[in-house]
């Protein structure tokens, strides 16, 4: 069986699904920022699929680097929110982080 | 090659020298720990620095870097928005006594202000997709730092990790959209994208799906329904000076990439004999539709929950919600005339808007409190600053003579012309519902009494009248006199890449 766009395309979409459903199933902020991070990725492997299989140009691959180090930079601070959050509240669950209301 | 890219550098001189101000701020805190008005004589001296330079680049019309960034009147109005308003905002928070607590990482806050600065210019250039996703999540990034600055304050850092957490989740699906775009089409370029959607080629139920998600990261960025549910708690968990900058520069920059995507993406610029200035979407794209709902769902839900609202910063947060809402009529006129209202609209915002904040940030320097409640009786305690708030508001809510009527007014005009007079009436009713939740605060500042009489009259130093009446006379000034703002507004629609 060879490999095609197709089978590559079906993996970046279960992913982003994956990180859909845990983004809003879990209440735990790191695991949220998981599923971030999930969605990431499945748009990294779309950008690398359409660029290797369609022939068209590289510009898919800078793109998947770029993304690469943002998710990076993204992950450093997202964590250091969430450290400082546990820092006052004692907890990581977003529900429980609710002292702003309507 | 590298003489294109240094003969380039000289149209981004001015993110330039603002990029240079955040390196100098950063080290001057690390060398003089003692000095935060150092920090901000610097950093107004470096604003001031672009703004000027900014000026060069009038009438200048190309494409830079191959073609990543465009340099093009409609990206140098929103760059001098953004630079007026962070020069405002750095002076405000020398004055807010929230952000001076903190006088141990004051360097870093100057620090974050200038790099929201630096990325929101990059924004309002880029034309192509990967460098918009990349200039919206630096500015989304500094802005959750930012948001979260006053770390010891539980409302705070809980204001940055809801920013973090929603802001994290929109840009990832917007950047899934864009593979999809460019699987379809191939580009991440605008313009390239814009040649390929001409012909018909794409699919069209990917392509229904990309934009859906692409506007998922554009909504939230404006915060317009239903992508606003992160707007309240942050602009009230925040601290004051960030809610300000957030409400005005952070939306300016998110419409202009969004006008500019929409504009240079989705309008068929092949078809002849339309009117001059309007334009027609591509055969097979209904944006327009799906851009109504939501500047409607927008607007009316930002005014309905607003009357409900006790602290002032939160009310605050769902009337710019309401006000993105007639923003986004704009964009669905189609036409030249609908941008510029919208650019209007960007102009008097900056003074009405910031205003406003700067008035809540004075009052609550003094007494402590955001709440509406605590407001009762001010107007005899405090007469300028009062009347000065009641102007924000009304300009707010749109009445005349003050700068807000006229930006809604151009707003509507354009709507009118379009034939769009079922959505302009829409509008209006919203204006009024408005009026209702803006007037409560000015009924509590001059006819009730509050708990105690016996306070004195709050005083206030000199330089904080100042910033104030340079907000306030803008605000009248604009309401009256605004030939020359719409005339550059005018001048200033044509983007780069396309008609």
């Amino acid at each position: 069986m060879t490999i095609t766009l197709t089978h590559f395309l079906m993996i970046s979409a279960v992913l982003f699904s994956l990180g859909l459903f845990a983004v809003i199933t879990r209440r735990n902020a790191i695991m949220v920022l998981m599923g971030i991070e999930l969605i990431l990725n499945s748009a990294n492997i779309n950008f690398l699929a359409f660029s290797r299989y369609s022939g068209m140009n590289i510009e898919g691959q800078m793109a998947a680097i770029f993304v690469i180090i943002l998710a990076a930079a993204e992950a450093a601070i997202a964590l250091a929110i969430v450290l400082n959050i546990y820092k006052r509240f004692n907890t990581v669950n977003v529900d429980e982080i609710s002292i702003l209301k309507d | 090659m590298l003489d294109t890219i240094l003969n380039n550098l000289s149209h981004i001189v001015p993110e330039l020298i603002v990029t240079a101000t955040l390196c100098v701020v950063l080290l001057a805190h690390l060398i003089s720990r003692k000095s935060s008005q150092l920090l901000t004589i610097l950093s107004i001296a470096g604003l001031f620095a672009a703004l000027y330079s900014l000026t060069s680049n009038f009438g200048i019309n190309i494409s830079a870097f191959s073609g990543m960034l465009s340099i093009d009147p409609f990206a140098t109005f929103f760059k001098i928005v953004i630079v007026l308003s962070t020069i405002v905002i750095v002076l405000m928070s020398r004055f807010s006594d929230e952000v001076n607590a903190e006088q141990k990482t004051i360097g870093e806050y100057y620090f974050l202000i200038l790099s929201m600065c630096v990325a929101m210019m990059f924004m309002v250039g880029s034309s192509n997709l990967i460098l918009m996703y990349l200039t919206l999540e630096l500015s989304s990034l500094t802005s959750y730092i930012a948001s979260g600055f006053t770390r010891k304050a539980k409302d705070s850092s809980e204001a940055s990790l809801k920013y973090l957490l929603y802001g994290a989740f929109s840009s990832g699906v917007m950047l899934y959209g864009i593979s999809i775009i460019y699987g379809l089409t191939g580009t991440l370029d605008i313009a390239g994208v814009n040649q390929v959607l001409v012909q018909g080629s794409a699919n069209n139920l990917a392509l229904i799906i990309a934009s859906i998600f692409i506007l998922v990261g554009f909504g939230y960025k404006i915060s317009a329904v239903p992508f606003h549910f992160w707007t309240p708690d942050v602009y009230e968990g925040a601290p004051l000076t960030i809610t300000a900058y957030l409400s005005v520069a952070s939306k300016a920059a998110g419409f202009a990439m969004m006008m500019r995507a929409f504009k240079v993406m989705f309008i068929d610029s092949s078809v002849m004999n339309l009117p001059a200035g309007t334009w027609t979407l591509i055969n097979g794209i209904h944006i327009q539709n799906a851009l109504m709902i939501f500047s409607v769902l927008t607007m009316t839900l930002g005014n309905l929950v607003a009357i409900w609202q006790k602290n002032l910063k939160r009310l605050l947060a769902y009337s710019s919600i309401a006000q993105a809402g007639y923003m986004l009529l704009g964009l669905v006129v189609l036409s030249n005339d609908g941008f510029s209202a919208v650019m209007i609209y960007f102009v008097v915002y900056l003074f009405m808007n910031l205003g406003a904040f700067y008035v809540v940030l004075l009052i609550a320097n003094k007494i402590g409190s955001e709440n509406i409640d605590d407001y009762k009786g001010l107007g005899r305690r405090n007469p300028f600053l009062t009347v000065a708030l009641a102007v924000f508001l009304v300009s707010l809510t749109g009445l005349p003579p003050t700068a807000g009527f006229i930006g809604k007014w151009m707003i509507f005009i354009s709507l009118i012309n379009a034939k769009m007079v079922g959505i302009a009436v829409i509008g209006v009713l919203n204006s009024v519902i408005s009026l209702y939740y803006y007037i409560r605060i000015i009924r509590n500042m001059f006819l009730r009494d509050g708990v105690d009489q016996t306070t004195p009259v709050i005083e206030y130093p000199l330089a904080q009248k100042i910033l104030l009446l340079s907000l306030l006379v803008p605000t009248l000034y604009f309401g009256l006199f605004f030939n020359e703002l719409v005339q550059f507004a005018q001048i200033s629609v044509s983007i780069f890449g396309s008609k």
